[in-house]
């Protein structure tokens, strides 16, 4: 998805969020002092290890935190140059699905199993627009055929636990377009499509995004989506942001030891003929994330870092720009980049 | 001495055979509308060697999911049986199957639906454990428990929490940990790491390989992930509407590449090397319908080699490549 022209405000930037749940055992803190900014027509991504925060940063933007116990602690989340945090739940409904819009990442979180997947999309459509039943439900068809769902015409009338995984995905994705929103947040957007379907899908968006110039945050694990979607990375660990790049420079030169640590982690392609010469395990990161109810002291990836030396334990790093471009935080990061 | 993957272990005894398996449903209907007829998967037959990885890929929905559930007899096949361990699951009674249902269990693809909100993580790895009286005490239970969380990166007090409280990859989790408490011997995969980030995804697919290594346990990989697929498959089937159209040896399909849809998944691959942003060649035309799928063979109206004549009129049958080989492919003109 191309770079973004330059606008005046971005169309979406978070600054300084941090976000919860308040548990039995204490305040957790899912996402800590997090700041990014997605530019007009833009995409950006975001990786980061599995409960790094990624998804509590999407339900932020969404205004869907799970009440009571989920809470915005601090910072401000501007879309378009307008402030979301403290915004009434009445204004909100205007904003979600027309202006900003999110596939889920588990597709039966947000779709009804009682409901026809044509009935939820035909919804979905009539909240932002007034068409008649009838329309919306052509609207539902097209939708559909859109995403790559054969017979479209036949299987508006399904229900959820009639479609194969990769298809409730894609009724998702449908229902998130549907009313053409200016930021989509795709949350695993691809994760039950095979690589076919998955390069029309992101094509899909990409054409979308000139269309309309949308933006797209894309939260994903797959590294070979990062490589071929987006422009700009940004990757978390532990609720924090650990590092950010322009996606070719992240790849030729990860500056955090847990960027580092992802990209080795890839299994090769080609792997079966290798015979002899496959590797008989894939490189791991060693060790757990901590709790984010008893973090350590010092950097929060210092336990498991083969750089690890005493500050790391002692201080945490400060997140800083060491080069054009690049933030990163890690106390070693100038070795990486000489 | 563990045999290399990316090649069949022939000799291997098997341990689950399915012949000739087919899952229809009946789908539409309503006022004014008929009922019809979905087939999902439409004769396939396949055999797991014990300690064997068979991966199996394929485009969205064209049955593989639906596979997997019926290899176990989670849902009742429409035609074919399925034998596990010499015995006919087709015809075991419940309770016979339910006896069963410890040595062969499923890694769900959707873990949100397939984990009970109400039950608490402890309770869901333990569940297993306690109907097949497999530790004795809460003691011991709560030791298991917190020693297979663990193994799939979780931590032991995460046991308290209930599923709503975890992220997606967190969920995953779980559901692998439920089904390898019961120390089963065939486990249906179904996109067991789509949700896990490539570092954790690394660290599941090395403790599956332990435990095939140490216990020689099979497994059925369902993935859209082909690196991860071929780097844990001894054998792979590709899958296209419902059908088998090529299988063999990893390394021998997955290098050749007989059949224009295995060749087409492969041109789609994205590369994680942004230096190779090259444009991909993708698969043209509408994926192809379950409830009325074309004549012939069902790929022949998106392939490029299809031939008028006969890719549209004569279904390929699945037939041997090389003498030999065990590398099947359906095709007419397959890709030399
Ligand atoms: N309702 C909740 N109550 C308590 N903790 C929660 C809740 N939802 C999420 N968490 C915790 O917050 C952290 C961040 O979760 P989040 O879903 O944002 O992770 P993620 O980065 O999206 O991970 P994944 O890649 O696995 O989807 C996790 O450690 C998770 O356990
Ligand atoms: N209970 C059901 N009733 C009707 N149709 C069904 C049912 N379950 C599955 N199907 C249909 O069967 C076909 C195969 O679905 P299945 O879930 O097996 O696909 P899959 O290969 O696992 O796809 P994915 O990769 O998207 O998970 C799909 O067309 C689906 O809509
Ligand atoms: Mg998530
Ligand atoms: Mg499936």
């Amino acid at each position: 998805m191309s770079d973004a022209e330059t606008s005046s405000a971005p169309a979406l930037e978070v600054r300084g969020l941090v976000a919860g749940f308040q548990t039995e055992r204490g305040l957790l803190r899912a996402v800590d002092d997090l700041s990014f900014s997605l530019p007009r027509g833009g995409t950006l991504g975001l990786v980061g290890e599995s409960g790094s925060g990624k998804s509590v940063t999407s339900l932020c933007v969404m205004g869907l935190l799970p009440e009571p116990h989920g809470r915005i602690l601090a910072g401000s989340i501007r879309l378009q140059g307008r402030e979301l945090v403290g915004l009434p739940e009445r204004e909100w409904q205007r904003l979600r699905g027309a202006q900003v819009a999110m596939i889920f990442q588990e597709p039966m979180t947000s779709l009804n199993p009682v409901y026809s997947v044509g009935a939820q999309i035909g919804e979905a459509v009539r909240l932002h627009r007034k068409v008649s039943r009838r329309d919306a439900r052509a609207r539902a068809v097209e939708l559909l055929k859109l995403v790559g769902i054969p017979d479209p015409a036949e299987r508006v009338d399904a229900y959820p636990h009639q479609l194969s995984g990769g298809m409730r995905q894609r009724v998702m994705i449908a229902m998130a377009l549907s009313c053409e929103p200016s930021v989509l947040i795709a949350d695993e957007p691809t994760t039950a499509l095979d690589v076919t379907i998955q390069a029309q899908i992101l094509e899909l968006l990409r054409s979308l995004q000139q269309q309309l110039s949308m933006s797209v945050l894309l939260i994903t694990h797959d590294l070979g989506v990062v490589a071929h979607h987006v422009a700009r990375v940004v990757v978390m660990y532990a609720g924090r942001l650990v590092e950010e790049a322009p996606v070719a420079e992240l790849f030729a030169r990860p500056l955090h030891p847990y960027t580092r640590g992802l990209l080795r982690s890839i299994p090769p392609v080609g792997s079966s003929r290798l015979g002899e010469a496959r590797p008989r395990r894939l490189p791991t990161i060693e060790g757990l994330v901590p709790s984010l109810l008893d973090l350590p002291g010092g950097c929060r990836f210092a336990p498991r870092c083969e750089l690890r030396e005493p500050r790391c334990e002692a201080e945490e790093p400060v997140y800083r720009e060491i080069a054009p471009g690049r933030q990163v935080r890690c106390h070693r990061a100038e070795e990486a980049l000489s | 001495m563990p045999p290399g993957r990316g090649g069949a272990l022939v000799t291997a005894p098997t341990l689950l055979q399915a012949e000739h398996l087919s899952g229809y449903f009946q789908v539409g209907g309503g006022f004014f509308r008929p009922r019809k007829v979905l087939r999902a998967v439409d004769d396939v037959s396949l055999r797991v060697r014990r300690g064997e990885t068979v991966g199996l890929v394929g485009e969205s929905g064209c049955g593989k999911s639906t596979l997997g559930r019926l290899l176990l007899r989670l849902i009742e096949p429409t035609a074919g049986r399925v034998a596990f361990d010499g015995q006919d699951l087709t015809l075991l009674s419940a309770e016979e199957l339910r006896r069963l249902r410890r040595r062969m269990q499923i890694i769900f693809q959707d873990p949100y639906s397939s984990l009970n909100p109400r039950m608490s993580v402890r309770d869901i790895v333990g569940e297993g454990l306690q109907i097949h009286r497999m530790v004795q005490g809460r003691a011991a239970l709560e030791e298991r428990v917190a020693e297979l969380l663990q193994r799939v990166g979780l931590r032991p007090e995460h046991r308290e929490r209930f599923p709503h409280e975890f992220s997606g990859g967190q969920r995953q989790r779980i559901g692998i940990a439920r089904a390898l408490a019961v120390q089963p011997e065939f486990i249906v995969c179904d996109e067991p790491t789509s949700a896990l980030d490539v570092s954790i995804q690394a660290q599941i697919v090395n403790l599956l390989l332990d435990l095939q290594e140490s216990l020689g346990l099979s497994f059925l990989l369902i993935s859209h992930d082909l690196k991860v697929v071929e780097f844990m498959s001894h054998r792979v089937a590709v899958m296209y509407l419902g059908r088998i159209v090529e299988t063999g040896p990893t390394a021998e399909v997955f290098g050749r590449r007989a059949h224009p849809y295995t060749r087409a998944l492969f041109s789609a691959l994205p590369v994680p090397d942004p230096a190779r942003r090259s444009l991909r060649v993708l698969v043209e035309g509408d994926p192809p319908s379950p409830i009325d799928p074309p004549a012939g063979c069902a790929f022949h109206p998106r392939c490029p080699r299809a031939q008028r004549g006969r890719c549209d009129v004569e279904t390929p049958r699945l037939l041997e490549v090389t003498g030999g080989s065990g590398h099947r492919v359906a095709c007419h003109f397959p890709e030399e």
